[in-house]
């Protein structure tokens, strides 16, 4: 018993991790295999297959209109994010903030808060904003952005703080004593040191905006859709094998990206 | 190179005095090493030298400028840390370029600098390596060739040597004080190795508890330590506490007179003896101060052998003495004749 148990404890441990895995790929794995089905109306087995439903996705105006706008709204979400939660994370990590920790919960929030709730609580604001300032913000792609760099900001925090938690100071000090001013030794020092946290909050930071439906559901505005939101309107009228591919093709793109990323920096090192 | 001076510094931390009113002044070229027990301020000096601490009170001179007010960037002397704290993104030859870079050299003239600094501390064929890519001395070297490519005023080192295996730390200790003296650098070194401060300064400044205790030259500290606290930190002295009764007699706690220096005032107070300058047996005949002590224990050597006596159950005392051929180890509980001269021993007042 005494030698059996640890042998025990780790089958144990590697099936639960099997079967989390499992889980996780089981959803990838129907997705992609659907997509491959010759038949409309998905049904098992299978009648055959075929590639007609990526040609359907990639032909269809309002996935691609809604591809190129999650991709604009990602990427300037992203950069928005990035300007202001690197400073942020810098701030919070190395000088002492009146309620320091309470601000960096804050800056956490909007990870766990559920998304129904976060585009609700947007969408009241906005329109509250609009109603005070007569600036036209609900709907409009700045009110987007702006709420999508609301989901890219606790990433940044998280990582980048995480990047600084392990940052030898010594060597911006070795910087300055070789002349290096403040703004210097941050470009030339500090930035270098910290590249892997940021271009990993970059990454996930852009896929959970590219991905957002919730939030966005409340503040697109007329003629302007996102994809997971083309997707959602989509699969009211069908449920043909489409978005199947559509997805398909999204989870490769993602895929794609974090491997490269992965080469640059090793990813499982900085979440 | 410059002169450095500092002037009646001082950095506390609330209440707590971590350095206080520090006065050293260091020639052109020479090289001065901090010493004192952990804590009593050192970094803390050396830190407020290079511009990464405010002081409190007091002033830095290097050369005829006053930097007190400088932010480390303009301050010009090369620091070379305990953690060496290469830039671990860069190359060597980036790491050791990046000074000249900061100090606006033209870049035709930094290649044949990198290259000479790394000449110096014999790292050349390194430049393309990345810090993680060296040993703990190569990076050391690294450091050290990366502050001097600027041509520093003054070079500062915090315990350089302290990462380095016992081996290494010989030779690197030498590397560092022939280049030193090639290159006429005004140098303060950090350490708190007895050895290797003694082996490497011109001069030694000893520090407690944020204050200096005496500035002077190996012979300096060890023959005329300053007070009991140097006597006992630079080398070794066996302590006898007492009191001066007349002018130079001396009576410790158990009782027994001695001769001492006529010049020590009456009062409470010390007696300090290097171990070498006490005679044992037939050595002690004639000398002034003579008894007979009893061995308590007694270690060898090889060149010299440890005793420690007891003069009577107060005052213990420690002796050394040269091992020749057929010399025995003296045994524990027996008898010994001990002596010393009136000037071997130097007296402290206690309770200052
Ligand atoms: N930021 C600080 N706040 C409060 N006290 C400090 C601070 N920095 C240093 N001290 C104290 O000042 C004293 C001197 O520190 P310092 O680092 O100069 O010692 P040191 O002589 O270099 O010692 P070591 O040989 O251990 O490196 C120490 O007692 C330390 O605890
Ligand atoms: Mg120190």
């Amino acid at each position: 018993m005494s030698a059996g148990s640890p042998r025990l404890g780790r089958y144990v441990l590697n099936g639960a991790a099997a079967l989390s895995l499992g889980f996780i790929l089981l959803p990838l794995i129907f997705v992609t295999w659907l997509s491959f089905f010759r038949q409309e109306i998905p049904s098992f087995p299978p009648e055959g297959y075929s590639l007609q439903w990526f040609a359907a996705a990639a032909n269809n105006k309002s996935f691609i209109d809604g591809f190129v706008l999650s991709l604009q709204v990602g990427i300037v979400a992203t950069l928005i994010g990035l300007v202001l939660g690197v400073p942020a994370s810098l701030a919070l990590a190395r000088h002492r903030i009146p309620l320091g920790p309470g601000v960096s919960t804050l800056l956490l929030l909007p990870l766990v808060m559920p998304g129904i709730v976060l585009g609700t609580s947007t969408y009241v604001f906005q329109i509250e904003v609009e109603l005070a300032t007569e600036i036209p913000v609900m709907g409009s792609l700045g009110g987007l952005i702006a709420a999508h760099t609301l989901v890219v900001i606790p990433w940044v925090v998280r990582l980048v703080t995480a990047s600084l938690a392990g940052f030898d100071r010594t060597i911006e000090e070795a910087a300055q004593n070789l002349g290096a001013g403040p703004i210097t030794t941050f470009w030339r020092v500090t930035l270098p040191s910290i590249r892997p946290g940021i271009v990993a909050a970059a990454l996930f930071g852009f896929v959970t905006s590219f991905g957002n439906l919730e939030m966005s559901l409340f503040l697109v505005g007329p003629g302007r859709t996102t994809l997971p939101i083309a997707i959602l309107q989509y699969l009211e009228w069908k449920i043909d094998p489409t978005v199947a591919a559509a997805s398909l093709i999204q989870i490769v793109l993602i895929g794609v990206a974090m491997i490269v990323t992965d080469r640059y920096v090793k990813l499982s090192r900085v979440v | 190179m410059a002169r450095l001076s500092i002037s009646h510094l001082k950095k506390s931390y609330g209440d707590f005095i971590a350095v206080d009113d520090v006065d050293i002044a260091i020639a052109d070229g020479e090289f001065l090493v901090l010493l004192g027990p952990s804590g009593c301020g050192k970094t803390t000096t050396l830190r407020m030298i290079a511009g990464f601490i405010p002081p409190t009170a007091g002033s830095i001179t290097i050369g005829e400028r006053d930097v007190t007010a400088l932010p480390p960037w303009k301050r010009h002397c090369g620091l070379v840390f305990q953690s060496y704290a290469l830039f671990p993104h860069m190359t060597v030859a980036q790491n050791v370029a990046f000074g000249l870079e900061m100090h606006k050299v033209p870049q035709a003239e930094r290649g044949p600098r990198v290259a000479e600094a790394l000449r110096l501390v014999r790292l050349t064929g390194f430049d393309d390596r990345y810090p993680r890519q060296l040993s703990g001395g190569q990076q050391q070297r690294v450091a050290l060739a990366r502050a001097l490519a600027m041509q520093p005023q003054v070079l500062l080192l915090d315990e350089p040597l302290s990462n380095l295996d016992a081996k290494l730390r010989l030779e690197v200790r030498v590397e560092i004080r022939e280049l030193q003296r090639k290159l006429g650098l005004t140098t303060i070194m950090v350490t708190h190795d007895q050895e290797e401060a003694l082996t490497m300064a011109d001069r030694l400044v000893v520090m407690e508890k944020g204050q200096v205790r005496q500035v002077g030259t190996q012979r300096e500290l060890y023959e005329k330590p300053a007070d009991r606290f140097v006597a006992g930190f630079i080398g070794r002295s066996a302590f006898l506490d007492g009191e001066v009764t007349a002018p130079g007699r001396f009576r410790t706690a158990g009782g027994l007179d001695m001769v001492c220096a006529a010049a020590a005032k009456p009062g409470p107070a010390t007696l300090a003896l290097r171990p070498e300058r006490i005679a044992v047996g037939g050595e002690a005949d004639g000398l002034p101060n003579r008894f007979t002590a009893k061995v308590e224990h007694a270690s060898y050597l090889g060149a010299l052998l440890d005793i420690q006596v007891a003069l009577d159950e107060h005052d213990r005392m420690l002796l050394q003495i040269p091992n020749r051929p057929g010399l025995t180890e003296p045994q524990p509980d027996e008898s010994i004749t001990i002596g010393w001269a009136e000037d071997a021993g130097l007296v402290y007042p206690r309770g200052a």
